[in-house]
């Protein structure tokens, strides 16, 4: 049994293997090249990828560093002195509004440099750049405005607007944050439960017994052989199903568990039960990974619907610890109500009891 | 049958709505013969407590009659009279096995929603909001009690409802508010608000050995009730300076304990006062510290600050400086009632206290709303409003 437990332990990832407590991984599959999508991408997209081309050996980081101190930089220059730098531009009968513009470069700069690693910083940046050049945009048709100069500047933030873009690409692709589509999303949850991990342990082995505390999976069938049938409620009151099975099993301590292939929803991942200090019952872990039917669309979308599937986790964890601790999962649904408008009792529905 | 049902901000109707069942094998349903309406009950009516839905059914201080148990209660039967305690406790987890029931892990149906506000989840409560659960309340003919085996206190006297149905909430309130001031021989203990948990604080400090208790309100009914019935000296914050006050009294160095039984919708004076209630009308500050900031103030060196009133959310210009360098200590939370519930009914027989004294105002269920807006606006010196299904 320990033998043939450790041989199907191979096939896991090193995250999700019995021993070992690292934290997880993002699994990333089907990652691009950092070179693809320049060819049909947007206008500023192949500008950048053409500026990128020559900037091969710069660390993205330390390119965002260095564009956040520039940003800075002009900031001050724009509030300390607006008229000075609004006659360089061609553009210097509004100083307390190029002040105003100054205050936001200098955020946004404080922003990428505290925070280099959120794409969102610099994409505010880009955001910011896009501003910018409406805004010269308008002063080059208003005539007032010294035109020549209008135009340099123009240039010069279109420039800056394209190493922007740059910079955030690569650092999204590089796995500062966010992920790509396709990617294995990881989650981990844990609860500590007043009973002892032979208890704990037992519930959880008997896979058919799961729909009494899992929310969303309607059944499981074990079919043999450590596998298993499942169906579970999908977002717009579909089902998806899927098979899977057992992959590592040591009685008391851990279970493993991966989809077949052709699955929904690929999926991977095991529970712990190891016993909390002090004698307070155990400690159940869950780490999984789970590749969302729609990439990051999917995720999004779950999250937007209040489905996200590391707060089901969470709250299928709450109700095995309910179930084992007090026998029955604690409830409002079916309780009285004086009359809840209509808009209210859909939301109700969804979400709370 | 018949339930007080929110609507609203000042808002409360009696609906008739369906009778409630039996959902789990520890639920139990309960013929009201009384109910009351909790101070902070207001914050509801008020509509200062996040998460409450058109419909809800209030009240979560209530006693009747079993009329239907589930297949797991045993220690119960049709026909028991009990009064059931406003958190509803599992019994089996490791907070309520170390008798901190109201934090408790597994009653609470939304802790999700709990877990967003607050970091955790406390226990559920009957008629507080969906942060609590969502659990239907008492003020009604019916209710469904979950975990009737560990809850419900079976009343098996001849104990009048008026003397035992406080047990559900603000007597032991008021007890353990006083209790968290671990009270030694000749200690002050200074409480703001003479409402009905303030009243039995009161009462508490006094039995736990204090000294001597001094009350602060504003309404004449209020202190009178809190002199005549509790023995304590009695101070009404808008004609003195309470601060310099109780430095006066306590030679200089303030009292051994402070409890603050006012709550999140503290009415003050001057500029601190308009802030707060600027901040909270905006939804900048969720909460109007007002008494909990001057029960910071005013409490001696190394005392102790306790805190039964009910807040919601988040407080501004908070004294933590105040409270750090003077080494004061914080002791709050949900009531434990169920670990209060037995001794106190004992100190009720033995005649140590007669809870009814707070009751000003007796009225039947239909009449909830008037009950409720009697008891906002303090009309006719009313202190506390029972209900007759």
């Amino acid at each position: 049994m320990e033998d043939s437990m450790q041989e199907s332990q191979q096939g896991l990832p090193p995250s999700l293997r019995g021993s070992n407590r690292a934290e997880p991984r993002v699994v990333r599959s089907g990652r691009r090249s950092a070179n693809d999508g320049g060819g049909n991408g947007t206008q500023p997209e192949r500008l950048a990828s053409s500026v990128a081309d020559s900037l091969k050996n710069i660390d993205e980081k330390r390119l965002a560093q260095a564009l956040g101190w520039f940003r800075v930089a002009l900031g001050v220059a724009e509030v300390m002195a607006p008229r000075q730098l609004g006659k360089a531009i061609g553009f210097d009968r509004h100083p307390g509004f190029m002040r105003a513009v100054g205050l936001r470069e200098i955020a946004s700069g404080i922003g990428i440099i505290t925070q280099p690693q959120q794409p969102e910083r610099l994409w505010s940046r880009v955001a910011g750049d896009a501003v910018d050049l409406a805004l010269l945009g308008v002063a080059i048709n208003s005539g007032r405005s010294h035109r020549g100069r209008l135009v340099a500047a123009t240039a010069a933030v279109a420039g800056v607007a394209a190493l922007d873009i740059y910079c955030n690409r690569q650092l999204s692709r590089h796995g500062a944050s966010g992920s790509d589509s396709g990617s294995q999303q990881p989650l981990r949850e844990r609860v500590t439960v007043t009973a002892s991990p032979e208890e704990c342990y037992r519930l959880w082995r008997n896979v058919e017994s799961f729909p009494r505390f899992m929310r969303y999976v309607e059944s499981v069938q074990e079919t043999g052989g450590g596998q298993s049938h499942w169906r579970v409620k999908a977002p717009g009151g579909t089902t998806v199903e899927w098979d899977s099975k057992i992959t590592a099993d040591e009685t008391n301590r851990m279970l493993a568990w991966e989809s077949l292939p052709g699955a929904a929803i690929d999926n991977r991942g095991c529970v712990r039960f190891e016993p909390a200090p002090g004698g307070r019952g155990t400690i159940v872990s869950v780490e999984m990974s789970y590749a969302p039917p729609a990439g990051r669309t999917g995720t999004i979308a779950a999250k937007l619907t209040g489905e996200e599937p590391q707060q089901r986790v969470h709250d299928d964890l709450r109700r095995f610890k309910q179930l084992i601790e007090t026998g029955e999962i604690p409830t409002t649904e079916g309780q009285p109500a004086g009359r809840r408008g209509a808009v209210l009792s859909l939301l109700w529905k969804r979400r709370v009891e | 049958m018949k339930a007080t049902c929110w609507y609203g901000a000042c808002d409360v109707r009696v609906e008739t709505v369906p009778d409630p069942k039996i959902l789990n094998p520890r639920d139990a349903i309960v013929k009201i013969s009384s109910t009351a309406i909790c101070g902070s009950d207001l914050h509801l009516y008020n509509g200062h407590i996040p998460s409450m839905a058109a419909g809800d059914i209030l009240g979560h201080e209530f006693m009747g009659q079993i009329v239907e148990v589930g297949s797991a209660v045993k220690n119960l039967k049709v026909g028991d009279r009990v009064v059931v305690p406003f958190p509803i406790a599992c019994g089996n987890c490791y907070f309520c096995k170390e008798e901190l029931y109201s934090l408790c892990e597994n009653s609470n149906p939304n802790a999700w929603m709990a877990e967003k506000l607050w970091g955790h989840s406390p226990c559920g409560i009957f008629g507080y909001s969906h942060l609590t659960g969502g659990y239907a309340g008492g003020q009604a003919e019916y209710a469904r009690v979950p975990f009737a085996d560990v809850g419900p206190l079976k009343i098996e006297n001849a104990l009048t409802d008026e003397q035992v149905l406080f047990l559900s909430d603000i007597l032991p309130t008021g007890w353990m508010a006083a209790e968290n001031c671990n009270i030694k021989a000749g200690d002050t203990v200074a409480v703001w608000g003479c409402g009905p948990v303030g009243q039995f604080a009161i009462k508490s400090a006094f039995l736990l050995g204090a000294e001597r208790v001094i009350a602060i309100d504003r309404f004449p009914e209020r202190l009178r009730m809190a002199r005549d019935q509790g023995g304590a000296e009695v101070m009404n914050y808008e004609q003195v300076n309470v601060l310099d006050a109780l430095k006066d009294m306590t030679g200089g160095r303030g009292p051994d304990a402070c409890i603050d039984a006012v709550a999140m919708e503290a009415h003050s004076h001057g500029v601190m006062g308009a802030y707060d209630k600027v901040k909270q009308l905006t939804r900048l500050e969720s909460d109007r510290p007002a008494a909990l900031r001057q029960a910071i103030m005013a409490c001696r060196n190394g005392g102790i600050v306790s805190i039964p009133g009910v807040y919601g959310g988040f407080v501004d210009k908070f004294p933590l400086g105040s409270l750090m360098n003077r080494s004061l200590t914080i002791k709050t939370g949900q009531t434990h009632v169920h670990r209060y519930m037995r001794p106190l009914l004992e100190r009720i027989e033995r005649g140590e206290i007669d809870p009814g004294f707070v009751i000003t105002h007796r009225m039947r269920l239909d009449d909830a709303p008037q009950g409720y807006a009697m008891l906002r606006n303090k009309e006719h010196d009313c202190i506390k409003v029972v209900l007759k299904p």
